[in-house]
């Protein structure tokens, strides 16, 4: 007679099958069963946080850090519901997490017990797909697809609740078996007609830009590899998304740096006046496009995408390629260099006006900033930090505001998965705990997280995470004490009326830093600022950063939404000129 | 527009909207409505009417028809987010306007009259295949099928015999002829 395994055991089972090797979570009720068998599987090893939103995140920092699933485990009720978040921010961005939540018995379920909530209703708009499980003969196969659900196609979070009593119950384990096709969702659906057609594209644009995006990331290493060869090979600039930064080196003469709301005033007019936009793995988000109407009007669109719903679903395009980014990418490299030998060389006189006149965009120097010897302006905070650290194997975390965008456009990134930020859900208090589960899946790189005072305080607590676990993590706080980006549209769009954005009672950070058992240190001026990095990045404990900055710096280039990409706010000099007035105010 | 206190973009220009009918076939499990519907109204579509039933026990799969109205890309949104649903099978999507297909609701009237006026509605109902499912000398059930703008019609014209109740299905809809929607 085959082995009977307890739910719970089974749970462990399906997750070393997987090759997890690290869970995020936080015990509870409905989950004791669970956290009770974890003594009997030493290759998974759980990280407790402080917060199930943590768990989440962190869960997100280790995905997209490594491109493997994340996984949590939470119990029922205010467990489950704390980890919404994070969940939605997961789906938002395409990161695979597998949320693994305890239910009340099943016949509980219904009567309002204690801890109980409608988990899967709760949660069915922000996973691509989640599982109550009623029998725990059910349990091994849901596991098993549930990573594969959330590991094929456009990745994303699922979840699957337990039960108590099934965490009890018994039942055989069948192990996964790779054969069944989900409802026969394929995901490459292309013809080397498309390739043939983008080819031809290619071979006839003459302004044209290429405009990636996390697609490429969770494409994996290799597309972005094949992305930079056939940039090289096309001799075409290239501009990135928030969340596709890293695809291709930032400091490479074709990049143009980042495109969309706070994006370079070259990458957006380029947008603009470009005749060819090959759209790889980005999903012409609304801070990107600006006005829809206006979007890009002269260009021939191409969108390379894994997800067919995404095409078309803003912007029309002209060429739809469904499929995986490495695979378009390989299948058109190899046509490519088959049909278009020596293509850079023959076309450069073809593209070269269209250079020229990026060249003059680039020379408007719109990253620009005032610096000052007195206050240390944060853009020169995240340039010194870049600079300190460029050497080093780095990995960023973010929070979500102005030292975000600031970091987005003067870090530079030059690998795929050293960039960690929240970017479709726009979710403060991502980066701390992100940073936790990035040192996990990397222990020995240089961690940071890049953050705001606000943004951070959300999740403060999650550094008594990384004191448990001696997770080296740095930070930085760019100390303005106020929400920053709240504050810049309130004074660019809302008369200066600065409505509850300043915090006026913020703690202490360094004493902060000492009271959860790790190392406090603070900058104050633009003359300490190196010494204050290279003493953070010299201690190999958690570090809490206080970056003294300008109170008042405002993030730039900005293009107001509701405007297209050719009417782009530059820095301070430039806006005198340009102030935006009535109509425009609603529009941000 | 200009009033929008939205934090995002304008609108863009408004194509015209058409009615479909979108023929969902999923697993029938538990919540998987929930998803179909949910995914409606969490995007913003439009339902105009619903009809849900198992249509194979062998392989548990219900079809689910529904009746929308959208612009050319709103309807295509939906089909492409219903086809990312795991326990969706696959989609059809038919104009109402589409001469191959056949599109039917069933409506069960309650008549509380006298007999003239009773049969005054049993003949007012003869075009829709009306059926007498219960009769007594004051009342009758009378089951027609017709396409939805009819019976709206009927359900309004009927009142003067005494209807009191109307009860309707959501519109279900198949192809014309040999074929079958693969």
């Amino acid at each position: 007679m085959p082995k009977l395994y307890s739910g719970a055991e089974i749970v462990f089972k399906c997750l070393e099958d997987q090759n997890v090797s690290h869970i995020f979570g936080y015990p509870g009720g409905a989950v004791l069963p669970i956290y009770d068998e974890l003594k009997n599987f030493n290759s998974i090893k759980h990280i407790l946080v402080r917060h199930e939103q943590g768990a989440g995140h962190a869960a997100e920092g280790y995905a997209r850090s490594t491109g493997k699933p994340g996984v949590l485990l939470v119990t029922s009720g205010p467990g489950a519901t704390n980890a919404v978040t994070a969940l939605t921010d997961a789906y938002m961005d395409s990161v695979p997490l597998v949320c693994i939540t305890g239910q009340v018995p099943t016949h509980l379920i219904g009567t309002d017990a204690f801890q109980e909530c409608d988990t899967t209703g709760i949660t069915r708009p922000c996973t691509k797909h989640n599982w109550l499980v009623k029998d725990v003969n059910d349990l091994a196969e849901i596991m098993h697809k549930a990573f594969e659900v959330a590991t094929t196609g456009r990745p994303g979070p699922v979840l699957v609740d337990i039960p108590k009593d099934i965490q009890f119950q018994k039942a055989k384990y069948k192990n996964y078996k790779n054969n069944k096709k989900l409802n026969g969702k394929s995901h490459d659906n292309y013809s080397q007609k498309n390739i043939d057609e983008l080819i031809n594209l290619i071979s006839k644009a003459k302004k044209p830009i290429f405009y990636t995006g996390g697609g490429v990331i969770n494409s994996g290493t290799k597309a972005s590899e094949l992305l930079r060869e056939l940039v090289y090979a096309t001799g075409f600039p290239i501009t990135s998304t928030l969340q596709g930064l890293g695809c291709f080196p930032a400091d490479d003469n074709q990049f143009l740096g980042m495109l969309g709301m706070h994006g370079t005033y070259e990458a957006n007019n380029a947008m603009y006046s470009c005749d060819l936009m090959i759209n790889v793995g980005a999903r012409f988000d609304d801070r990107i496009t600006g006005k829809i109407d206006e979007f890009s009007p002269k260009s021939k669109k191409v969108h390379i995408d894994i997800d067919p719903s995404s095409i078309n679903k803003n912007v029309k395009v002209d060429l739809a390629i469904v499929g995986d980014i490495k695979s378009v990418l390989m299948t058109t490299l190899k046509t490519f260099k088959k049909s278009k030998k020596n293509f850079s060389k023959s076309n450069k006189s073809q593209i070269s006006n269209w250079w020229e006149q990026i060249q003059k965009w680039r020379s408007k120097r719109s990253l620009d900033y005032i610096g000052s010897e007195e206050t240390i302006k944060p853009q020169y905070a995240i340039e010194r930090l870049y600079e300190l650290t460029k050497d080093k194997d780095t990995y960023i975390t973010t929070e979500v505001g102005q030292h975000q965008m600031w970091a987005a456009q003067h870090y530079k990134f030059n690998k795929p998965n050293r960039w960690m930020t929240s970017g479709g859900l726009g979710t403060m208090g991502y980066g701390l705990p992100a940073a936790v589960g990035v040192q996990i899946a990397h222990p020995k790189k240089l961690v940071i997280d890049i953050a705001g005072e606000a943004s951070v305080l959300m999740t403060m607590q999650e550094m008594s995470t990384a004191v448990q676990y001696n997770l080296p993590i740095k930070i930085f706080i760019l100390n303005n004490e106020y929400m920053g980006m709240v504050r810049q549209w309130q004074e660019l769009l809302h008369d200066k009326n600065y409505s509850e954005s300043y915090t006026a009672a913020l703690p202490d950070f360094v004493k902060m830093a000492q009271a959860y058992g790790c190392v406090g240190i603070r900058a104050k001026t633009p003359e300490e600022l190196d010494d204050k990095i290279i003493e953070m990045l010299n201690t190999d404990r958690p570090v809490i950063f206080d970056c003294l900055v300008d109170k008042e710096e405002n993030c730039f280039p900005m293009i107001p939404s509701g405007k297209p990409h050719n009417q782009m706010l530059l820095g301070p000099k430039d806006q005198k000129e340009k102030k935006i007035t009535g109509k425009g105010r609603t529009l941000v | 527009m200009a009033n929008s206190k939205s934090a995002y973009s304008f609108a863009g220009k408004k194509q015209k909207s058409d009615t479909h009918i979108i023929v969902v076939w999923v697993d029938n499990e538990a919540g998987v409505l929930a998803r179909v519907v949910g995914l409606f109204s969490g995007r913003g579509y439009n339902i105009e009417s619903l009809a849900v039933a198992e249509v194979d026990q062998k392989q548990n799969i219900s079809r689910i028809t529904i009746v929308t109205t959208g612009t050319p890309q709103v309807v295509n949104q939906i089909k492409l987010q219903l086809k990312k649903l795991v326990p969706v099978h696959k989609v059809a999507d038919f104009k109402r306007e589409d001469k191959n297909v056949i599109f039917k609701e069933m409506a069960l009237f309650k008549f509380v009259a006298n007999n003239g006026k009773l049969n005054k509605a049993f003949e007012a109902c003869k075009d829709f295949n009306p059926v007498i499912l219960d009769k007594t000398n004051k009342s009758n059930v009378i089951q027609i099928t017709a396409l939805r703008r009819e019976i709206d019609t009927m359900s309004k014209n009927l009142k003067k015999f005494g209807l009191v109740s109307v009860s309707r299905t959501g519109a279900v809809a198949m192809t014309r002829g040999s074929e079958i929607f693969k």
